[in-house]
């Protein structure tokens, strides 16, 4: 039943307790319940909006950021991974298999910060062999949400026998 | 529009077949509702969804590459052979693919050939009241009699064997049933079932079971009344793709049943309708080979709104029915004293929330509305909110 409940919220993190009880068939205090040790374990992460910024004036610049390592000896990948996402400018850290090993992403108010960080924190740190930089000129999807040309729901007929 | 109808029936022959079947009870509804703006439906009879995207981009795929011609009358061959594996796969029935399946525009073609298939003029086919809107015309229109068994909310709306027994005649040919039920959202138990199938082969009757809603069950199984020991022989077996896949604009469906009985309706639907879209059989191909994951998906989330839904109707202070099957809820509205063209109406006016007035769906529907519950949460919500100041003022007791 955990995972119902998760994938409701994770559909929509503003559903009520009260609505995900009817919709499970669960009491409230047990969905609550459930609720409450997610957050506190984790498994929920966050609530957060998907912003469109592209409707805002005070748009911003992102750039998926492709990171070659060394890995260390008894330092690996996950401190130099940690290093890096402890910058607040790396949005997401993912290490991957493949021709590089992470991929970051950095997001800046302007190309020059983006540019900036990458070269003046990410380069240098010690065990990266080499970065690069691919700017993002358009969003189209983001966490399974279409952002702009989403299709629009197709007037059904009101009513059919 | 003439004001004089009856002059307008004059100025052309329309047969006495065609006036048999009469208009839809609700005409008047219907007008005023496409008079209204900012109302909330829950008076539709399909999915909210568009057919899942794979579905949609493998029929694209096909008319770039110029596939727009004729298929066979039967439908494509690679059609009937996904039907007859996925048959198998759900039901352990098997099909054979080249004779036994005939692909058809949706359920509605199919039960118009079964009808025209079996039917004499004057022979009689047994089916439950309320029912879905084309079963008794189907009849009709096939020079055949509808016989109506009620079926009653105490009963969990399951059609009675014997009440079924009770009116069978000799000539009687066929018993027409479809669960999981629009309106009702009822399902019929495995066991329930079994006592028609015997009730049928006693009798040597033919049994038409429109299952198109099969997939769409909460909780509970769905019984093939083909499957059942003895019956494929006897069954008429009528399935689709409209409510499962969401493909309802698609027309597309199909019917599987004994081999002569499928030849009579291939003769009949090769010279009215040739073969079905070829766009829409690749599209069913596609759903049957990889739509399982968007059903699943589509299913869980109907069965969340199906369960607010009803707690909101009782909540109201409604009577509702568990339904376990398809997407309708059917609340009984006789605790206001109307009759529920009236309360559909008033409703309407008064709240802005479409609803069915069960009477649409036979005499026994009366007392009842449909509220359909695939139509978005929200909406759902805000219509149960206004549904709730309605009944809160025309409650009696
Ligand atoms: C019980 C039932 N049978 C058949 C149909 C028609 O199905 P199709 O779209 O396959 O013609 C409907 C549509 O509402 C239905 O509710």
């Amino acid at each position: 039943m955990l995972k119902e409940i998760l994938k409701i919220l994770e559909n929509d993190a503003r559903t009520t307790t009260k609505q995900i009880a009817t919709m499970t068939g669960l009491p409230g205090t047990e969905v609550a319940r459930q609720i409450k040790q997610a957050e506190k374990d984790r498994t929920i992460i966050k609530y957060k909006a998907i912003v469109n910024w592209q409707k805002v004036e005070n748009e911003q610049v992102s750039a998926l950021i492709e990171v070659k390592i060394t890995p260390q000896r008894e330092v690996g990948f996950d401190s130099i991974a940690e290093r890096i996402y402890r910058f607040p400018q790396t949005r997401t850290v993912y290490l991957l298999s493949g021709t590089y090993d992470l991929l970051v992403l950095v997001v800046g108010k302007t190309m020059h910060e983006v540019a900036d960080f990458v070269s003046q924190k990410l380069a240098p740190i010690e065990g990266v062999q080499g970065t690069v930089s691919h700017f993002v000129l358009k969003r189209y999807k983001e966490d399974d949400e279409i952002i702009e040309g989403k299709e629009e729901k197709v007037k059904r007929q009101p009513v059919i026998l | 529009m003439s004001t004089n109808p009856k002059a307008h029936s004059q100025k052309y022959h329309i047969s006495q077949r065609a006036n048999q079947i009469s208009p839809s009870g609700i005409r008047r509804f219907f007008d005023l509702l496409a008079s209204m703006e900012g109302v909330i439906s829950l008076g539709v009879g399909e999915p909210d969804y568009a057919t899942p995207w794979h579905i949609r981009e493998a029929a694209i795929y096909s008319l770039e590459k110029g596939q727009t011609m004729y298929t066979s009358n039967l439908g494509m061959p690679e059609l009937r052979q996904e039907l007859s594996r996925h048959i198998k796969n759900k039901y352990n029935l098997e099909y054979d693919p080249g004779s036994e399946l005939l692909i058809t525009v949706g359920v509605s073609e199919a039960l118009d050939l079964a009808m025209r298939a079996i039917l004499d003029p004057g022979d009689e086919v047994i089916m439950p009241d309320p029912a879905y809107v084309a079963y008794s015309p189907s009849v009709v229109l096939s020079g055949g009699n509808p016989i109506m068994v009620p079926t009653t909310e105490e009963n969990n709306f399951e059609l009675g064997a014997a009440d079924i027994e009770a009116r069978i005649t000799r000539r009687t040919k066929a018993i027409l049933i479809g669960y999981p039920a629009n309106p009702t959202g009822a399902v019929m138990s495995r066991d329930k079932l079994a006592e028609i199938a015997k009730v049928a082969q006693r009798h040597q009757l033919l049994v038409i079971s429109d299952e198109i809603y099969a997939a769409l069950v909460y909780g509970v199984e769905h019984t093939c009344v083909a499957a059942l020991p003895g019956m494929k022989d006897s069954t008429i077996l009528l399935g689709g793709f409209s409510k499962a896949y969401a493909m309802t604009g698609w027309r597309i469906g199909y019917a599987a049943a004994p081999k002569e009985i499928i030849a009579a309706m291939t003769k009949i639907h090769q010279y009215t309708i040739m073969c079905a879209s070829t766009m829409a059989q690749v599209a069913a191909i596609e759903a049957l080979k990889a739509g399982d994951d968007s059903v699943a998906e589509m299913i869980a989330d109907y069965d969340r709104r199906r369960l607010v839904m009803v707690k909101g109707l009782r909540n109201i202070g409604l009577s509702c029915f568990e339904p376990e099957g398809a997407f309708y809820a059917f609340p009984s509205i006789k605790g206001t004293g109307m009759p529920s063209d009236e309360f559909a109406e008033k409703l309407l006016k008064e709240e802005r929330v479409a609803v069915v007035p069960g009477s649409a769906f036979g005499e026994y529907g009366e007392g009842y509305v449909r509220c359909c519950y695939a139509t978005s949460l929200a909406d759902i919500e805000e219509a149960l909110a206004r549904m709730k100041r309605f009944v809160s003022r025309h409650q009696k007791d």
